[in-house]
Formats: structure tokens, C-alpha cells, sequence
């Protein structure tokens, strides 16, 4: 079965030890993107056989790993379209005079508990909760009606015939079981399922609610950091994630790059954090820019829940939770870009959200950035790698081969120059596997999933 | 001087993208306004800081032209941000980009600390500059003066966010 495979014990992307190949790649092959299937979101389920990707489009696309081959069994099963759907539809507050995009911004799965999946979907007002079941039978032989549906007769009827289940095609439905809406004044960044699989989190600019998974018409506001007076505003909430085991905790980040850990049990309204994470800013790098490039993009707990990263504009950090000076780990992403600041500003760039993302033992993180490339760091054995994500480099099972920037003056023989970089290819979005050495990362409009090579 | 002339060109890209965001489908959003604000900040007063270094020596020419202005005092430490609670004074060209600025081999000019040291900001440096009209609404006796800066998203029925803020930033295009 898919996603039995342990985890072999250096899965890290340092070279010499994990060889990671192209596996497959997904999406429109035209230069000419359609806004509309920009991919958001990228998330595996807890085993990972199922990988759901949201786009701008407001469509939701469920791949499914097919089992591994007999003929092969150290081959993985590639990932196949199982679903898709559309989660969400463009909306008009008219009371503000305001559209609401559709795009997904982030997509959760809840653990599985019967045959059906079950995922959160969100927008920037609304939460859904879809489930996605599989029909593979049908009732035949129906005492009124013809095959096709339509009512026999009652004078034909001269038996009783019990009707049967027969094997069909097999067919997935996605229908929406729950819609958690109008809690959310500011623009939703995200959700979290809680440990204890019965409640989650929503968290928008300003506030975080929170949520039974069975009770649409209310929530619960957990953190409010509206200022009485707006003119006060000098941080929003950029990113929030529950505990993986301790269902009462929970963190948020914020535009300030301060991460904030709240205990439930502590007060029903969290704004009294129970620890604060912040690292003073080094005076040396002060800028314009300073404060924008120290909004942090994505927070994730480690699996362990002993850790937390958290991912800025040119770096990613390692937290220990039980040390709020400083971070234990810091991970330059492309420090090249310091010194571009001005220039990333003026064409946007400097307001990308890049997330970053764990392997399933804690030992390699892995995040996005420009020229469609993505890094991965090995915590353990202290190295770093780059890779593309690109069609040039994807035949079937051929080894990704790490790519260098120049940052000197002399570019040496295979490598980018910083300038050469193209800022519209841009990584944000990245998942890995929880159980194997499996990555999904999304470009613009094409996932691509890299494995590690089996020898 | 040529910390004045990146403020004012940072300054100026920020305005038109508060502009450009007002037609972003979805709406203003909180973040990126707040973003945009807090740079803006930053730039208005190394300008303001670099203007008021110049007034005293009268090489101020028509405000309209101070891009053009290649001589003058030279631009002193950098300012700190100072604490306002409206940015309604903020004067923007955004077109006048006549200046070929190429921030990237500026020397260390991004890096410049706007918060070495506190100083009180007094005199015309803090009054609008005099091109601009005053916007201020005439207050009612007992009404009390209640602005908005740029960045705030006051989510009241029909109000946007940029109607307020850019009767407030008065561009010049």
C-alpha cells in the first residue's frame, strides 16, 4: 500500500546522500498562463497518498498515489488525478462594495476517520469542508424504475425484484458538507486543524477564530489585535498554526517577524501570548526595506512539535519552543537578493509569501524562491542544495542536479548570475511527503513531484 | 542629497502602488497597505529631514523641481522616524521620474538607519508643503479631528480604504 515505506535514514537533500529525481509533472504546458490556474496551495494528506492543489481559479485538484506495481515493487506509484472540483466561486460584498476572489488560499486535510477524505478549503471570507467519497457501486434492478431512471408503468410491474448493488466504475464526489462563513472581516492567511480533530483555527489579518468542525453559525474569537484606534496599526497577523499534539497551544506570526505561542487553557481571548519569539534586528542590514523583508510569510510546526520555522523574505528559522531569544537555526534562502531590495520592491517581489515545509522526520526543511528554483536545507548534516523545477530537466527518473548562483564577480561554468534570475518564476509553494522522500513543488501553473532515486 | 532623491523616489513608486491597489480584485489588503505605509514612512521623513537641511541654506527652488536641484547642502545623518498619527502630508510627483536612478549601485543607500537618533521635528518641516491645499475638512465646533493614515483599513459601509487615504496623499498626476 502507498505510503507504507519507511523513511530511509539520511532522506536530507545534501549531496552524495538523497538523489532526488524528476518524477512527474502536472498542469498546462503553454508559456501563456491562465491567471486562473495559478496553483495557491499545495498539501499532502497525514499519508500522504492523496496531494491536493488549490488554485487561483477557486478549483480544487485531489491527486491520488496509485499503488506501488507488482512488476516493480521499488518503484512508487505515480500520482494521478482522483478529483477535482470547484471549491470556491467569486463573490461581491455589496455592502463594501467589495469583489471576493475565489483563489484558494489554503487547503488542510482532517485525519481520516471513515472511508471518505475530508479537507478544509478557504478563501479570503470563507472556509469550506469538503468530502470526498468514492461510489464504485450501484443499485440495479429498481422495482419501479428503468435503468435509466424513469418510472416503469405500474401496469408492466408484474414482479417484485429486490434491487441489488453491482460494481461500477468507479466514481469520487466532492460535495460540500459544511460552510463556515461571514467570520472574517480582514482576508483570511489560515487555517489549522487542532489535534483534537474536532475543532480548527481560522486566522485572518487581525483576528483568529475558532471553529467546531460540526457548527457553522458561530465561532469562537480567540486573538484580536485590532487597535482600538486603526491609526495605531503597526502589525497584522501573517500566518497561524496549531500544536501538533498539545491541542490548547497554538502560535501565529506576525508582520513584525515576531511569532507569538498562546495557551487556550490560559483565557478564553489569547491576546496575552504565552511566550513571544523575536529575534533583535541586526542594525547592520537596516534598510527601507527592513521591515517589510521581516514580515514573516509561513509558520509550520516541526512533527515532533519540539520545533517551529518560520520563513521571512531572505531566510528560514529554526525555533526551539522553549527558547524565545533567538532562533536555534538560521538558513540564508538568497541573501543575494539583499542588495536588490530597491529593485524587488518596485516590481513587487519584495511582497511574495513563500511557505516553507518539513520532511516527515525533521531533519531537512525545504522552502521556494526565484528562477523556479527551491532549497533545501539538512539540518543535520549542515548542507544546503539548490534545485530548478523546470522542463528542461524533466525527463522521467533523471537526477535533479544542483544548480549554483554566482555571486562574486567571476561566474563560473554552469552557474546563474543574479541578474540573469527571472523574479516571474517564482516558487512559493512547496509540500513534502509526510512518510517517503516524495516533494510536490508548484511553479506558477505546474506542480512537479520529485522523488528520491531507489538504487 | 541623493538620499533625498531615493526617498522621493521610493516615495513616489509607493504612491502608485496604493494607487494601483485600490482596483486589485479582492479588495485593499490590510497587509500589504500596512507594508507600503510603513515604507513610505520611512522615506517621507528622510525627506522632510533632508528639506529641512536645505531651507535654511535657500537652495530650495520651486517645489516642483527639487529633482533638478543638483547642488545643495549635503544631506546629513539620516533621520529617524518621527510619530505621526496622520501621513496626510505627503507630497508626491509621481511622474517626475527624470532622474535615471539606479538604486542597486547606490552605495549603501538602502541601508541607511532612519532611527539613529530621536530628534523633535519642528517648524515647516512639519507643516504640508506649500504647493499642496490644505485638505483638512473644516471642523464643526465640538467635532473632534479623526484622520486616517495611509494603511488603515476602516471597514465601514461604502468607504474603501483608498478613498480616504488618497484624499489625504495629494499626487501630482
Amino acid at each position: 500500500m502507498a505510503g507504507k515505506r519507511k523513511l530511509s535514514e539520511r532522506p536530507g537533500g545534501g549531496s552524495g546522500d538523497v538523489q532526488w529525481c524528476f518524477s512527474q509533472v502536472k498542469g498546462a504546458m503553454d508559456d501563456d498562463v491562465a491567471e486562473a490556474d495559478i496553483i495557491s496551495t499545495v498539501e499532502f494528506n497525514h499519508t500522504g497518498e492523496l496531494l491536493a492543489t488549490g488554485d487561483k481559479g477557486g478549483r480544487v485538484v485531489i491527486f491520488q498515489q496509485e499503488p506501488e506495481s507488482k512488476n516493480q515493487p521499488q518503484c512508487r506509484g505515480e500520482y494521478n488525478v482522483y478529483s477535482t472540483f470547484q471549491s470556491h466561486e467569486p463573490e461581491f460584498d455589496y455592502l463594501k462594495s467589495l469583489e471576493i476572489e475565489e483563489k484558494i488560499n489554503k487547503i488542510r486535510w482532517l485525519p481520516q476517520k471513515n472511508a471518505a477524505q475530508f479537507l478544509l478549503s478557504t478563501n479570503d471570507k470563507t472556509i469550506k469542508l469538503w468530502k470526498i467519497s468514492e461510489r464504485d457501486k450501484r443499485p440495479e434492478g429498481y422495482n419501479l424504475k428503468e435503468e435509466d431512471g424513469r418510472y416503469r408503468d405500474p401496469n408492466t410491474v408484474t414482479t417484485l425484484r429486490v434491487p441489488v448493488l453491482r460494481p461500477m466504475d468507479l466514481m469520487v464526489e466532492a460535495s460540500p458538507r459544511r460552510v463556515f462563513a461571514n467570520a472574517h472581516t480582514y482576508h483570511i492567511n489560515s487555517i489549522s486543524v487542532n489535534s483534537d480533530h474536532e475543532t480548527y483555527l481560522s486566522a485572518d489579518d487581525l483576528r483568529i477564530n475558532l471553529w467546531h468542525l460540526e457548527i457553522t453559525d458561530r465561532s469562537f474569537n480567540i486573538v484580536d489585535i485590532k487597535p482600538a484606534n486603526m491609526e495605531e496599526l503597526t502589525e497584522v497577523i501573517t500566518a497561524a498554526e496549531f500544536h501538533p499534539d498539545q491541542c490548547n497551544t497554538f502560535v501565529y506570526s506576525s508582520s513584525k517577524g515576531t511569532i507569538r505561542l498562546c495557551d487556550m487553557r490560559a483565557s478564553a481571548l489569547c491576546d496575552q501570548h504565552a511566550k513571544l519569539f523575536e529575534e533583535p534586528e541586526d542594525p547592520n542590514n537596516r534598510s527601507f526595506f527592513s521591515e517589510i523583508i521581516s514580515s514573516i510569510s509561513d509558520v509550520k510546526f516541526s512533527h515532533s512539535g519540539r520545533y517551529m520555522m518560520t520563513r521571512d523574505y531572505l531566510s528560514v528559522k529554526i525555533w526551539d519552543l522553549n527558547m524565545e531569544t533567538r532562533p536555534v537555526e538560521t538558513y540564508q534562502v538568497h541573501e543575494y537578493l539583499r542588495s536588490k531590495l530597491c529593485s524587488l520592491y518596485e516590481n513587487d517581489c519584495i511582497f511574495d509569501k513563500f511557505e516553507c515545509c518539513w520532511n516527515g522526520n525533521d531533519s531537512v526543511v525545504m522552502t521556494g524562491s526565484y528562477n523556479n528554483f527551491f532549497r533545501m536545507f539538512d539540518r543535520d548534516y549542515r548542507q544546503d542544495v539548490t534545485f530548478e523545477a523546470s522542463r528542461e530537466n524533466s525527463k522521467p527518473r533523471s537526477v535533479l542536479k544542483p544548480r549554483k548562483i554566482s555571486t562574486g564577480g567571476k561566474r563560473k561554468k554552469d552557474e546563474i548570475s543574479v541578474d540573469s534570475l527571472d523574479f516571474n518564476k517564482k516558487i512559493l509553494h512547496t509540500a513534502w511527503h509526510p512518510l517517503d522522500n516524495i516533494i510536490a513543488v508548484a511553479t506558477t501553473n505546474n506542480l512537479y513531484i520529485f522523488q528520491d532515486k531507489i538504487n | 542629497m541623493e538620499v533625498n532623491m531615493e526617498a522621493r523616489r521610493i516615495l513616489a513608486v509607493s504612491i502608485s502602488k496604493l494607487y494601483a491597489s485600490r482596483s486589485q480584485r479582492g479588495g485593499l489588503r490590510l497587509h500589504r497597505s500596512l507594508l507600503l505605509s510603513l515604507v513610505m514612512k520611512s522615506a517621507r521623513d528622510i525627506y522632510h529631514s533632508s528639506r529641512e537641511e536645505d531651507a535654511p541654506s535657500g537652495a530650495q527652488s520651486a517645489p516642483e523641481e527639487p529633482m533638478e536641484t543638483s547642488s545643495g547642502p549635503e544631506v546629513p545623518e539620516p533621520q529617524p522616524l518621527s510619530e505621526r498619527n496622520s501621513s496626510e502630508t505627503v507630497s508626491e510627483e509621481s511622474d517626475n521620474k527624470a532622474k535615471d536612478y539606479d538604486c542597486d549601485t547606490v552605495d549603501d543607500k538602502e541601508n541607511l538607519s532612519p532611527t539613529k537618533q530621536s530628534r523633535k521635528r519642528r517648524g515647516k518641516a512639519s507643516a504640508a508643503p506649500d504647493f499642496l491645499p490644505n485638505k483638512r475638512a473644516r471642523l464643526e465646533p465640538g467635532e473632534e479631528r479623526y484622520s486616517a493614515p495611509l494603511g488603515s483599513c476602516r471597514v465601514g459601509a461604502g468607504e474603501s480604504l483608498a478613498t480616504l487615504s488618497l484624499n489625504q496623499v495629494i499626487p501630482a498626476f
